[in-house]
């Protein structure tokens, strides 16, 4: 039986085809993936990200806990402030990635991968169990009480207002939604419930992720929908999610990132920081930063019409010892670059870029060329 | 309720056949261009090529997924449609017009008889 969030019927009036997805059913469509794509980098999309996890953290020493399992530095975050970061095992493998937020001085929330929830609960329920002084913690898995959703694209600032007017109230204070900074987050009132809204996302472009209680989620999602309406706002699904992100290789957990693969080797080790002190993993990935690592994840583009790249395909090198190097892990057509595009694991000596490469689609060797990460840039 | 032309033939996985003399030309369903939604990429056959009824002989790739054609015929490839590959998304707009994939001299015509009416595909279908 699969998990629906409090959106599902709505999604279901709008038409949405809905899929299965990490143990959820969720709309992938409402009109097609590449309209949807192109909607979010034009105009703005929402998207029913309620399957996702949320982990709260509450405690004196919730920081120091949080540092010790988690990459980035959460000493760096003020109140009102979220963070990238990584959770990583004992050998610097990547067990999710994540956003941390500091909602209040010693009040943490966690924004987790939907299909990692039991696992990462599992884990940081585990470590806390050996953590010294951990009654001072509070650790609470609270995904089936908390939903959310995600509205991006460049015009999702003109009207973010009408939908949460008047100021935050904790967290990042300002007079407006609209005020919030890049990766700031605030606590503003929705009919006079709690909504979390933050300046992130998961598309490349602008725009808000908002988190509130399930039983307020749906009213927001009618309110966002109906208030950008105006704005060219469409409902978007998992499908555009997917091509969004690849286009600028943004890591999807289960593809770039899983247990046998370290943040170092997946080139997000800008997020790790070995000098905070010590953390799960680190001395792996601090041998990794000094060594060097067995592959390295790369962006690649198709350099001729073909069939989209997808993941598993093996990866070749070109020339008269061609031999095969490694393998696609997220692939597809660009709906805004009208080419394939992909992003896979190779030897590192075949990471850089304007490396010919070939992709083995159906048995045949197609060219495609390692490209700078992101594939797409929004132009200036 | 997808379209479903009178004037063609069609096999259970969703390909048409339209014949004119001893060629057909050959292509994908309104039906399955829509279960399918945005083509990015068809990948035909060699011309010349020999194929039987049921031979796995083009691929369509959508975003999502790429799915096998099969040849509702017997014969031989005469042309395909080139148009597809600078314009892939013509399978989902006209696919019973410029979306077509191929045309077949057919080594055995009765085979067409075989193939499923439009009343038939439509029940199959639920048109």
């Amino acid at each position: 039986m699969l998990k629906r969030t409090p959106l599902f019927e709505l999604h279901q009036k709008l038409g949405a085809r809905l899929v299965e997805f990490g143990g959820w059913e969720m709309p992938v469509q409402y009109t097609s993936i590449v309209d949807e794509h192109l909607a979010v980098r034009k105009s703005g999309g929402i998207f029913d990200i309620s399957h996702m996890g949320e982990v709260l953290l509450t405690g004196k020493r919730a920081a120091i806990f949080l540092n010790h399992v988690l990459t980035n530095d959460i000493r760096k975050l003020a109140e009102g402030q979220g963070q990238y970061t990584l959770m990583c095992n004992e050998r610097g493998g990547v067990i999710d990635d994540l956003y941390a937020y500091r909602l209040r001085a010693e009040e943490y929330l966690l924004i987790i991968n939907a299909s990692r929830i039991d696992d990462d609960v599992a884990w940081l329920q585990k470590q806390l169990a050996a953590f010294p002084d951990r009654d001072s913690i509070d650790l609470q898995n609270a995904s089936a009480r908390i939903g959310a959703v995600a509205i991006q694209g460049p015009r999702v600032v003109e009207f973010i207002d009408q939908c949460f007017p008047s100021c935050s109230h904790c967290g990042t204070l300002v007079a407006r939604a609209s005020d919030l900074a890049k990766n700031q987050i605030g606590e503003f009132h929705f009919f006079g419930q709690p909504a979390w809204v933050s300046r992130t996302g998961y598309t490349g472009e602008d725009g808000f992720e908002v988190v509130s209680p399930s039983e307020t989620i749906a009213a927001i999602w009618s309110k966002v929908l109906a208030t950008g309406h105006q704005y060219c706002l469409q409902p978007a699904g998992l499908g555009a999610r997917d091509t969004l992100r690849t286009e600028v290789c943004y890591p999807l957990y289960g593809h770039e990132l899983d247990e046998e693969t370290t943040p170092i080797e997946a080139g997000v080790g800008f997020f790790v920081s070995l000098d905070k002190g010590d953390f799960i993993g680190r001395s792996v990935l601090a041998e990794q930063k000094a060594k060097g690592v067995g592959k390295k994840s790369v962006a690649f583009k198709m350099t001729d019409k073909s069939a989209p790249p997808r993941p598993h395909y093996p990866i070749w090198s070109t020339g008269a010892n061609a031999a095969p190097i490694g393998e696609v892990v997220s692939g597809t057509q660009s709906p805004s670059l009208n080419i394939g595009i992909g992003m896979g694991y190779v030897k590192p000596e075949f990471a850089k870029a304007q490396t010919p490469i070939e992709i083995e689609i159906r048995g045949k060797r197609y060219a495609a060329v390692v490209v700078p990460k992101p594939i797409y840039r929004k132009p200036d | 309720m997808s379209n479903i032309p009178s004037d063609l033939r069609y096999a259970k996985s969703h390909e048409w056949v339209r014949v004119s003399g001893d060629t057909a030309t050959v292509g994908i369903t309104d039906h399955a261009q829509h279960e399918l939604t945005d083509v990015v990429f068809v990948e035909l056959p060699a011309k010349d090529r020999q194929l039987k009824a049921g031979d796995a002989c083009a691929v369509v790739e959508s975003v999502k997924t790429a799915s096998d054609i099969y040849s509702p015929v017997s014969g031989q490839i005469v042309e395909v449609n080139k148009a597809l590959s600078d314009n892939p998304a013509l399978v989902n707009s006209e696919p019973y017009g410029n979306g077509w994939f191929y045309k077949i001299k057919l080594s055995n015509p009765g085979e067409v008889n075989a193939l499923l009416t439009p009343e038939q595909y439509k029940q199959q279908v639920g048109g």
